[in-house]
């Protein structure tokens, strides 16, 4: 698979005493940025397990987004339930959701899975913003919310503990998701993925598997969502459009499919690559308003080219190369 | 005579997996080359190699220019006609336009249609099915087919993947009498990979045994015909 | 009634659009297994190119023309340059150059011409054709325009042999190769081929919903729907779906959802085909080969 565990857990362990340290160092929109990657790292987690690992290729999670954000907004809004209860419940909801829509998704293959999920996410803002729901989602307005102070009086800042929150959830998602991938289901959905008649012929519940595994990812997306409300502080329609699932896509491509270290690489780039984009863009002078869409295009064109299989097998095939030459 | 085709040193590879070693051989001018062998022996790997298929190295001739390092299709420019393993038929396509295709590199419209005629009269089955989807032909139907469409391209040299397989018996043998017919006829020149030793042989004037990817033996057909160790292991007898 | 036979009528009109439109997606997933995303972009910026020419003065059919022929070659040039080096790299690295590509063109359509929205000049001005009352004269040529341009493309395909060969590369690149047929340069002629129907869409849309650098993007989705509809394997049956959604995206639009939800309409469409009869209403049905 990749290098052997001792040097992995060693890395795992570096990352994470790094990610720890960091809200004491940084402050203000670093912080912001910093919760945020780790936000996106939890979607890409989620839909690396849907399309890395089990081959069904999703164009629409930003749906699941919205449905973990909106959630976790209308509970701790509107009904008063703690964030803490109020996003595992909506990412419960996601997994419903996503579970349903494994269900049609399981009788079109990939091309299909990919059109119908883009549907969706092209919709979503459209259905958010129905004046029906109004009552609830505030129409275009959207939902405010309010960030959580540190618990037992913990001399944290909420941005801080928003933070740790954040990095809590990731690292826990990070090890179901890993124990996931190694274990028997994970094997079956991998199975599932390269040759799934072989697999079902092997006794494999193709159906249940996938469906289930649709609901993972859509649970994975529901909590990435919830968490984004309370870091952003509200909810609108705008902010679930097809951008946000492209960019989904995008960072598990750049991230590396089916490698769940390389969704920190994926979070990084989605987050940052953007502003780079802006800043590069201002070279050019007042008028190129437009630019950075133009450059970040051409970005993500040459990151193809030079890691067709993203960073994870950029580097898988730099260790590969290193330990050869011994 | 002289060689229409000349091979020597081909090497072939699919990906990093070495399929064949070093082998040598030749077509005459108006002449019949038979490569034989079992199952996996490397005779399609050959024909693949020859047409640039796949990856391959060393030095390609036809009619003296080298070919080894040209793309499928200016190959097939050239007048090399490959009717590959399973005759790459164009299944959802007509007979007729399947036809078409063959000579679709050609610019001489009245020749086109003449050889559409001279088709139709060596085989009449394909007249009367010419608008139906080739798809739904039978494998006889289909095999010649793919040598019809093969011979429009007015080609130096046919090359032929098992034209035998899965095919019934009479149908194999009318068939192998219009590769003859075609051969002295029309004096165009062969390559024929064949699992049925004894049909080849019978066609072919000059014949190399391929065995996992190496020329274990070539000659004049008579002689491979001859020699005991052949007779037993592929004749049968 | 008449309210009910101007939707039907004018859903036509954009129904067309999504039509000629879905023929371009279908053309291309045909040939190579992918599905251009970029599609949309791509006939938006062309759209804006012949907007420039008639603000330059040419006249109407003159900047259609050659925005037509100019798009073909941009298609051909994107297929050659950034589409091919991809060919062998897995199915969603392409996916994200085929996003990379939307993006640009978006950007650059916004930068070179702003993003207030323009109006885009029609050639069928004046009043409505046969004196009837449904359709405005605009609406009436498009449907025509639309028309003419799949019955081109039909013969085109039919009748001649470039069109055959082009066929023959899309369904079996092997055995074309060995006829002789460059297989690379057939897949690039349908990249441009595709670009020149999306560039015709893209400005029979723009006097309907207002050029402005994401007018396509709700055009590209129905164009999908069409050919979900439609059966993705099957061009004409594409079509058929484009205007088959057309005409229902207008008729719930005005009866039953209202037009903020509109695209909903689409999303139920694909799921709705693809939970019923995945290959669509006329496409093959796939039986997968143990």
């Amino acid at each position: 698979m990749s290098p052997s565990p001792a040097p992995r857990t060693l890395l795992t362990l570096a990352v994470f005493a790094a990610a720890l340290v960091f809200p004491f160092l940084a402050s203000g929109y670093h912080l912001y940025q910093g919760a945020q990657v780790l936000i996106l790292a939890i979607a890409l987690l989620g839909l690396n397990l849907l399309t890395g690992f089990n081959g069904q290729i999703s164009l629409g999670h930003g749906a699941f987004f919205a449905i973990g954000g909106y959630g976790a907004a209308i509970l701790t809004a509107k009904l008063g339930v703690p964030y803490f209860v109020a996003i595992p419940l909506a990412s419960l909801v996601c997994f419903g959701a996503g579970f349903l829509f494994g269900f049609p998704a399981l009788r079109f293959g990939g091309l299909y899975l990919a059109l119908a999920t883009f549907a969706l996410a092209v919709a979503t803002p459209q259905i958010l913003a129905y004046r029906g729901f109004d009552a609830w989602t505030g129409g275009s307005s959207g939902v405010s919310l309010m960030k959580p102070y540190a618990p037992f009086a913990l001399p944290l800042t909420t941005d801080q503990w928003l933070y740790l929150v954040c990095l809590i959830s990731a690292a826990l998602l990070y090890f179901a998701a890993r124990n996931l991938v190694v274990s028997r289901i994970g094997r079956a959905l991998i199975a599932l993925r390269d040759q799934p008649v072989a697999a079902e012929t092997m006794g494999v519940n193709a159906a249940l598997l996938k469906t289930t595994c649709f609901g993972m990812s859509a649970l994975y997306a529901g909590v990435a969502g919830g968490l984004s409300a309370l870091a952003v502080g509200f909810v609108s329609p705008e902010s679930f459009g097809l951008a946000l699932s492209l960019s989904f896509l995008v960072g598990i491509v750049v991230g590396g499919l089916a490698s769940l270290g390389g969704v920190l690489f994926g979070a990084l780039f989605i987050e940052f690559v953007p502003n780079l984009a802006d800043q590069m863009s201002v070279t050019f002078g007042e008028s190129a308003k437009a630019l950075p869409g133009a450059i970040y295009g051409v970005l993500l064109i040459l990151a193809m080219a030079v890691m067709p299989a993203g960073v994870a097998g950029a580097l898988r095939a730099v260790v590969r190369r290193t330990v050869h030459s011994r | 005579m002289s060689r229409i085709l000349e091979v020597r040193g081909l090497r072939a590879f699919y990906g990093p997996i070495q399929a064949l070693f070093d082998l040598d051989f030749h077509v005459g001018e108006g002449g019949v080359s038979a490569l034989l062998g079992a199952n996996g022996a490397g005779k399609t790997t050959t024909l693949r190699a020859l047409s640039g298929l796949i990856r391959r190295q060393g030095d390609i001739r036809l009619s003296g220019k080298p070919i080894g390092a040209l793309s499928t299709e200016a190959i097939a420019r050239l007048g090399v006609a490959h009717v590959p393993d399973g005759r790459g038929t164009f299944t959802d396509l007509t007979v007729e336009e399947n036809l078409r295709l063959g000579a679709y590199v050609r610019s001489d419209r009245n020749a086109v249609r003449r050889d559409f005629d001279r088709m139709f009269d060596y085989f009449p089955r394909l007249a009367e099915r010419r608008r139906q989807q080739a798809g739904t032909l039978s494998g006889g139907e289909q095999q010649m087919l793919a040598i019809s469409r093969a011979l429009l391209m007015r080609p130096a040299l046919l090359m032929l993947d098992e034209p035998s397989f899965g095919l019934a018996p009479m149908v194999v043998a009318e068939i192998f009498r219009i590769l003859a017919a075609i051969n002295r006829d029309e004096g165009v020149s062969m390559l024929i990979v064949e699992q049925n030793a004894s049909l080849a042989l019978d066609l072919a004037d000059h014949a190399v045994l391929i065995e996992t990817g190496r020329a274990a033996m070539s000659g004049p057909s008579q002689t491979l015909r001859t020699d005991d160790a052949v007779r037993r292991a592929y004749l049968g007898y | 009634m008449n309210e009910f036979l101007h939707q039907l009528a004018s859903g036509l009109a954009l129904g067309g659009v999504y039509a000629i439109m879905a023929l371009a997606l279908v053309m291309i997933y045909q040939a190579t297994q992918l599905v251009n995303f970029a599609q949309g972009e791509m006939a938006m910026f062309s759209t804006y190119f012949a907007w420039k020419l008639t603000d330059l003065g040419w006249p109407y059919w003159r900047a259609f023309m050659v925005t037509v022929v100019v798009s073909f070659l941009g298609g051909v040039a994107i297929e050659r340059i950034v589409v091919r080096p991809f060919a062998k790299a897995p199915v969603l690295a392409s996916v994200i150059v085929f996003i990379g590509l939307a993006l640009i063109f978006n950007a650059l359509a916004g930068w070179i011409y702003g993003y207030s929205v323009t109006d885009f000049p029609t050639p069928f001005d004046g009043p409505p054709w046969f004196g009837q009352r449904y359709m405005s004269a605009h609406e009436s040529g498009s449907v025509l325009v639309s028309l003419c341009v799949l019955m081109l493309v039909y013969a085109f395909f039919r009748f001649t042999p470039l069109g055959l060969a082009m066929r023959a590369a899309a369904q079996n690149p092997t055995s074309s190769r060995l006829v002789g047929i460059r297989v690379g340069w057939m897949l690039a002629i349908g990249w441009g081929l595709a670009a020149a129907i999306g560039a015709i869409a893209g400005m029979m849309a723009a006097p309907i919903v207002y050029l402005d650098p994401n007018m396509m993007a709700g055009v590209l989705l129905y164009a999908f729907a069409g050919a979900v509809l439609g059966g993705i394997d099957n061009p004409f049956g594409a079509a058929f779906g484009g205007f088959a959604v057309g005409v229902l995206e207008n008729l719930m639009g005005a009866y039953v959802v209202g037009s903020e939800v509109k695209l909903s309409v689409a999303l139920a469409i694909i799921v709705g085909v693809l939970v019923w009869r995945p290959s669509g209403l006329f496409g093959r049905r796939l039986v997968a080969r143990v």
